[in-house]
């Protein structure tokens, strides 16, 4: 049998009452590629920084190599042979490469026998995987894939015998992406361990021995890649569904309210946040935007919204092009003149604010509205009355309009931001994870209402990581993947799986 | 040209303080902490230097419980701030608040003279050292202004290049830039990153209390209520008009204190086109530079960028 | 500038100060101890001083009222999530404003000098605010800096105007000349003894009074008004603001002016209601007061209050002490001011963190 390099036996962690980790055991051979995968808020980054001793297990244990190990902290982690490369690396972007490679290893007092030693060692660790890099540039200015470089390059001048990658490809362009590979097989030929931490099932089909599937904090799944199937791993992944049952009557839609044309962003650096996304929506259906989060649909969202520019592409909003529009308040705002309205994605930081009570919420981007204004103040009886409106016929609790916002819960919270958007009339509605940490109850009564607006002749676009609702809702299915459409179908012929393969960037 | 090195003479004599207070601001700014107490650390500090010269007839001693008042402050500052994640603005104005006040009422406490303390002899205070040949340099303006300061004003020097070396090129600095600038990235190499903050603030109160018990020890020779008059602030702008940098800083602090130096000279004599610049004008000109830095307008004024920023460990 | 509590509402606005009041007079009662007076005492003879007779009530009340204004002003400014440090500067080019406008104005009746000379002050409290606003907003300059920098900067341009240019002729002090008496605000004893009532004389005048409504008018303006909502939320969640289509870099602009306005009205408190003239560095420490007024306040217009006539108390008592025990000064009262803004503004989590747990364990039984 192989030396197992990590063993997990019943290891818990709660964050407060949220059970991020529950009983996790597994085993990952020495000298293997073990790939990690689950959709978000499977609990993989809590475990992996369990790991690396950000946190500490609330019960269970940890081998290494046979021994069982305590990791305080990052320092323990690192001194045991574990290195993480963080999905949103972890480099001082005024630094050199040399010196961040250095940080925290440094021998002795002054720096130039530290620098002196790296660069020797990169060159030979050059040598020896191909991880080519200038020891000299500054970090801040290297592309992304060369970031990543370095952050490998950090883990191995430590001497890490166990690499733990988390969404590594995330932001690598295919090519950056296959170097990686060549790069962990490089490794796995040393005698090094890897974890990788992925949602994208071509990854671990093509370079793992062996794969953890994990969902909702629990292990689902144990197999040797070689012995599965995409298919397998794809159920695995997205699991079988609470049936949400709903009284779906088919969609009859009309006139196109949106349209958008190779709509493309790109970041500071240049990498491409959407890339050339085009998709219509009409009045009375809802369209559906799958995906793991973090492939584009937030940006997308900020855009139809107006919070943020399209660096190309057209958005038409019943002809009127929107990303061009002539306007003297914010884009936001005339966007909700317009009748566009938006239940963002981030509820709790971005559609509310948390100290205000739930009336002052209730007219959140609403707050000009001539029909809540008594000249030169509000009218204060107006405003706590349509919040008891909303109050009464979203079943919000506890029904007071005074309590402070950030002492409802998520899905009261999301009531009364819903009630406020649909409130105002709008033609089209986005709509950004509307039941994400939201209980059973709430969810239900919530997808009725958007069913609702859809048959009134309401115009729908959904954003959602969670399969169930995507399929319970939607009429057509849009999935994207690395920034582009990687697929369109009919809510009618879609199924879990082939979701998760267009999800996974697989087709 | 004598009035050129006597100039000189003053500049240097000014910039003392404020090339010593800088770099203390340097050390806490560049961990990550925002550090508006360099005022209250330097007062605090001239006040203990003060009492402690005039009881123990020596102004080494006074030059070390100065030191210890101003690392007394700063880790106060530091247990709100890194302690306590509290609000390291409101923490910097309240400390200078709170040595302003208490100062002179210990003052006049102890020796009954008004809030301030009694004048130090020559004894206690730090005098212009004796070298050889010490009455040819007093004769010869360029020497006196190069050869004729205090000891404080050497040692000064050697903390530039000292501070210079452990910022760019010691283990230390290279941890207090990152806990400055990516205090998770610092964390996720291991680096105890509350600590090396702690460090910095420690060493900041320290050059403080140099700079402080300057005022006293080698100026004034006695404390006097608010005697700092804003050069804790001045010193904050000369860091942030030279980026956080040393060298920099000190060539900010050097043009601060050229303006004051200037500005005795010039009264009430006219220059070319100009006329005669009134005196506040000329001792507005650090605080407009200042303005006009951190407007943009001389480059980018970039500051260490998680400076200001509690550290949690977040996930 | 605010963080979400864990605490009751009522704790978070009475308790909290409450208790950080309690620990600034602990720590300034041991130094009273240390320099070898009695607290105690010491604390009797400042509640005596300020509110023991008529004269101290009346003097009490004076200082009250400009702390009313720079502490509305320091709030109006943190509600928008910014530290307005500025506030000296402001009231010192408020006192600019009104000295032009009485000096050069004069000749005209008081009903017209008088607003004008409000006006004046707001106007350019708000215009030394504006600066530092705007380049907050557009260039994203730390506020905090700039405010310093131009409290410099006023105290060294009032300098020169006030010895050079505004100084009345002959005169040896830097101070102007007495303003014409149509443009002085009747003192409080003044309009008693109209309506004849005998009142001492204090510097108590009918600003007190303007003070009063700019609570009501803060409050309402604030809370109550489309503008204040704004406000709130770009100060409480900047991101929130961007989402309800709210600019960002207008409202933080406006606050600021709206904040060096109301410092700008201490200035006439002062100015117009007491010395009738101006003075070199007349603004005496009055907006770092605000500070603490508001810190303690918790940026709201009743705590204001509260929170103004307890330095008004202090400055007052401090004084009338410092009669009695020569060996407690003024600096004594900076003191005690420093450690209320220390604990009020940046030990929330001291107290906040052991309440928190206390609250949650007597709630779960």
């Amino acid at each position: 049998m192989a030396e197992l390099a990590i063993e997990l036996t019943g290891v818990n962690k709660y964050f407060g009452e949220v059970h991020a980790n529950k009983n996790i055991s597994f085993a990952v051979a020495k000298g293997s590629i073990h790939g990690i995968i689950g959709e978000n808020g499977a609990g993989k980054s809590t475990l992996m920084s369990i790991l690396y001793g950000y946190y500490q297990a609330d019960s269970g244990s940890i081998r290494l190599n046979g021994q069982e190990v305590r990791i305080r902290n990052s320092h323990d982690a690192i001194a045991r042979g574990i290195g993480m490369v963080h999905q949103h690396f972890m480099l001082v972007d005024t630094f050199t490469v040399l010196e961040n490679i250095v940080l925290g290893a440094e021998q002795g007092v002054a720096l130039k026998q530290s620098l002196l030693a790296a660069r020797d060692h990169l060159a030979a660790l050059n040598r020896d995987y191909g991880l080519q890099v200038d020891p000299d540039a500054i970090v801040g200015e290297l592309g992304v894939g060369e970031q990543q470089r370095v952050e490998i390059l950090k883990a191995l001048y430590r001497g890490a015998d166990v690499l733990i990658l988390d969404e590594p490809t995330a932001v690598l362009t295919p090519q950056e992406a296959d170097d990686l590979f060549r790069i962990l097989g490089l490794l796995k030929a040393q005698g090094k361990t890897v974890l990788l931490i992925t949602h994208k099932l071509r990854e671990v089909l093509d370079i793992t021995d062996a794969v953890t599937v994990m969902r909702a904090g629990e292990i689902v799944g144990n197999v040797v890649t070689a012995e599965v199937g995409k298919e397998d791993l794809a159920d695995l992944m997205v699991g079988r569904k609470v049936n949400l049952q709903l009284d779906k009557t088919p969609a009859t839609p009309g006139k196109t309210v949106l349209q958008v044309s190779n709509l493309s962003l790109t970041d500071a650096r240049g990498v491409k946040l959407l890339d050339d996304v085009s998709f219509e929506l009409r009045e009375g259906e809802i369209v559906g935007i799958a995906g793991v989060s973090g492939n584009g649909q937030s940006e997308l969202l900020e855009i139809l919204s107006g919070m943020r520019e399209a660096s190309a592409g057209s958005v038409r909003y019943n002809g009127t092009e929107l990303t061009t529009l002539p306007t003297r308040e914010p884009k936001a705002a005339a966007y909700r003149r317009l009748g566009i309205a938006h239940v963002p994605e981030d509820r709790s930081r971005e559609g509310l604010v948390k100290d205000f009570s739930t009336f002052e919420n209730a007219i959140l981007g609403y707050h000009d509205d001539p029909a809540i204004q008594r000249g030169l103040l509000f009218n204060r009886k107006a405003i706590i009355e349509r919040c008891r409106r909303f109050i009464s016929e979203f079943d919000v609790r506890p029904a007071n309009a005074f309590r402070r916002s950030g002492l409802f819960s998520g899905g009261n919270q999301q009531k009364v931001i819903l009630a406020r958007e649909i409130d105002s009339d709008p033609q089209l509605m986005l709509i950004g994870q509307p039941t994400r940490g939201v209980d059973i109850g709430a969810i239900e009564f919530i997808h009725k209402r958007l069913m609702a607006l859809r048959n009134a002749g309401k115009a729908l676009l959904l954003v959602s990581v969670e399969l169930d609702e995507i399929l319970a809702l939607s009429d057509r299915i849009i999935v994207m993947n690395a920034g582009r459409v990687s697929g369109e179908l009919p809510a009618a012929q879609a199924t879990a799986t082939e979701l998760g393969l267009l999800m996974g960037g697989h087709k | 040209m004598d009035s050129f090195f006597s100039v000189l003479d003053a500049t240097i004599r000014v910039a003392t303080p404020l090339v010593l207070a800088a770099l203390a601001g340097l050390f806490s700014e560049r961990s990550g902490i925002v550090d508006l107490a360099l005022e209250g650390k330097m007062l605090a500090a001239a006040f203990a230097a003060a009492c402690v010269a005039y009881m123990m007839q020596s102004p080494w001693a006074g030059l070390a419980a100065g030191m210890a008042a101003g690392v007394m402050v700063a880790l106060l500052h530091g247990i709100v701030s890194i302690g306590y994640n509290g609000n390291q603005l409101i923490s910097g104005v309240a400390l200078n608040m709170m040595v302003s006040g208490l100062t002179p009422v210990l003052a006049l406490a102890w020796f009954q003279q008004g809030g301030r303390t009694p004048t130090l002899d020559d004894a206690a205070r730090f005098r212009s050292i004796e070298l050889p040949f010490a009455d040819a340099i007093a004769a010869s303006a360029p020497l006196k202004a190069l050869f004729g300061h205090n000891i404080l004003v050497y040692l000064a020097v050697l903390v530039i290049v000292v501070v210079s070396w452990v910022v760019y090129k010691s283990r230390f600095g290279l941890r207090l830039r990152a806990v400055g600038e990516n205090p998770h990235a610092a964390d996720a190499a291991g680096i105890n990153v509350k600590l090396v903050r702690y460090l910095a603030q420690s060493i900041s109160g320290a050059l403080c209390g140099v700079a402080g018990a300057y005022l006293v020890l080698a100026q004034t020779g006695a404390f006097i209520q608010d005697m700092t008059a804003g050069k804790g602030y001045l010193a904050l702008a000369a860091l942030i008009f030279g980026k956080w940098r040393p060298w920099a800083a000190v060539s900010g602090c050097l043009l601060f204190a050229f303006t004051d130096a200037i500005q005795i000279r010039l009264q009430g004599s006219a220059l070319p086109l100009i006329g005669s610049i009134p005196d506040a004008f000329i001792q507005a000109i650090p605080y407009v530079l200042t303005v006009v830095l951190l407007a943009g307008f001389m480059g980018k004024a970039v500051a260490p960028k998680a400076i200001g920023v509690p550290f949690v460990k977040s996930r | 500038m605010s963080q979400p509590s864990n605490l009751p509402r009522w704790a978070t606005l009475w308790l909290m100060p409450v208790l950080n009041l309690f620990a600034a007079l602990l720590v300034s009662g041991l130094v009273i101890t240390l320099i070898g007076e009695d607290p105690v005492e010491c604390l009797q003879l400042m509640i005596n001083g300020a509110f023991g007779y008529p004269e101290g009530i009346g003097y009490t009340l004076f200082y009250t009222t400009s702390f009313i204004f720079t502490g509305l002003a320091v709030a109006a400014a943190f509600h928008a999530g910014l530290f307005n440090i500025g506030g000296e500067g402001q009231m010192y080019l408020a006192g600019l404003g009104v000295t032009l406008v009485c000096l050069g104005l004069d000749f005209l009746p008081g009903w017209v000098v008088i607003p004008l000379a409000l006006l004046a002050s707001m106007v350019f409290g708000a215009a030394w605010a504006f600066i530092p606003g705007y380049l907050q907003a557009k260039r994203g300059s730390h506020i905090v800096v700039t405010t310093i920098m131009f409290n410099f900067i006023a105290s060294a341009l009032m300098t020169w105007l006030l010895v050079d240019k505004l100084i009345m002729p002959g005169s040896q002090t830097p101070a102007t000349r007495l303003f014409a008496e149509s443009a002085w605000i009747p003192m409080l004893h003044e309009l008693a003894a109209n309506l004849g009532i005998e009142l001492p004389q204090t510097p108590l005048n009918a600003t007190f009074f303007l003070a009063l409504i700019s609570l009501v008018v803060f409050y309402l303006m604030v809370w109550r008004s489309r503008w204040g909502y704004t406000l709130r939320t770009v100060g409480l969640n900047e991101k929130a603001a961007r989402y309800a289509g709210m600019p960002v870099s207008k409202v933080i602009i406006v606050a600021m002016c709206f904040s060096g306005a109301l410092a700008g009205l201490a200035a006439v408190n002062e100015l117009l209601g007491s010395t009738h003239r101006m003075n070199l560095a007349f603004t005496n420490g009055i907006g770092f007061v605000g500070i603490a007024v508001a810190l303690m306040g918790r940026n709201h217009p009743f705590g204001i209050l509260l929170s103004a006539l307890l330095f008004g108390a202090l400055t007052q008592g401090g004084l009338d002490l410092s009669f009695e025990r020569p060996a407690i000064t003024h600096e004594m009262i900076i003191l005690t001011q420093g450690l209320i803004i220390l604990f009020c503004g940046a030990l929330e989590n001291l107290f906040q963190t052991p309440l928190a747990l206390a609250f949650k364990q007597m709630t779960k039984r």
